[in-house]
């Protein structure tokens, strides 16, 4: 496989978004649970969870698990609301 | 209709025995199995007997390690993350059983060459080009081959989680790997005088 170019813009950008300290999956999964609530209630993030947003930015795996769980949880809400 | 339990009340009805549990335990479920049930409906790639699986896997687990809940979030919050988790994991190993991580590998050496486009100007191909052969040297010089191969297989999409089984590692310890890997990219293109903007603005 060569590299082409949409694979070389995905590995730049991968490189660059690049931190010295960063949050790992496990560590970002630990606190999605806090972090959905926040983000549902739009409250300003901590620092410990802005970690967390900055990770779903680079790691679309974590991301992914997030958007299932904030739809979940969204759909819950919606029957509350009923 | 009883009104909603509060953490204090889920971990106690948890923890304790007999019908009260058993309560909870049912509303917990109907709760977890409500949530994954809409939100997997959504994205079309679920059954019913498959939530059903992962609500039994996840009640398990909860009860489990109810003493790692530290209430930073909803219970129910906790337990739903806890759930989708099981259930992403699972959707991950049935979607990627069949792939290797040699069958995403490229090659750490030699620069392929890939047709300008019309909408690249040639001084932004010149560009593209440039930045390509500096990757390639830099993933020749200072990765490891382990390191290129975790690095083309997450690039080709695959879960790190996936990647760790088949290296017979974890999920941490790969994200190290890759962490670095990328550290020593980034400082390599640093140090070949490209900026974030240089490199953005060619692939743009």
């Amino acid at each position: 496989m060569a590299l082409h170019p949409e694979q070389a813009k995905a590995l730049t950008e991968m490189v660059l978004r690049t931190r010295d300290q960063e949050m790992t999956c496990d560590e970002c999964l630990d606190e999605i649970a806090a972090f959905v609530e926040v983000q549902l209630t739009g409250t300003p993030l901590s620092a410990a969870l802005q970690a967390v947003y900055e990770h779903l930015e680079r790691c679309h795996h974590c991301a992914d698990e997030y958007h299932v769980l904030r739809q979940a949880l969204e759909a819950l809400g919606e029957e509350e609301g009923r | 209709m009883r009104a909603p339990r509060e953490n204090a009340s889920w971990i106690r009805d948890l923890r304790s025995c007999g019908p009260v549990q058993a309560e909870a335990l049912t509303d917990l479920r109907e709760l977890l199995l409500r949530g994954l049930a809409k939100s997997f409906q959504a994205r079309g790639e679920t059954d019913q007997a498959f939530v059903e699986d992962v609500v039994q896997q996840a009640l398990v687990h909860i009860l489990d390690h109810l003493e790692q809940f530290q209430g930073r979030s909803r219970f129910t919050t906790w337990a739903m993350a806890i759930a989708v988790r099981l259930a992403m994991s699972a959707l991950r190993r049935t979607r990627w059983q069949d792939v290797s991580l040699e069958s995403m590998s490229a090659p750490s050496e030699g620069t392929p060459a890939w047709d300008r486009d019309d909408t690249t100007s040639p001084a932004q191909y010149a560009e593209q080009h440039a930045i390509l052969q500096t990757l390639t040297r830099l993933i020749a010089e200072a990765l490891t081959e382990k390191q290129w191969l975790a690095l083309t297989a997450e690039l080709g999409g695959m879960p790190l989680e996936e990647i760790a089984r088949r290296m017979g590692s974890n999920v941490n310890a790969v994200y190290k790997l890759l962490h670095d890997a990328r550290q020593r990219l980034k400082h390599g293109l640093e140090t070949a005088g490209y900026t974030a903007e240089d490199v953005r603005s060619a692939f743009a």
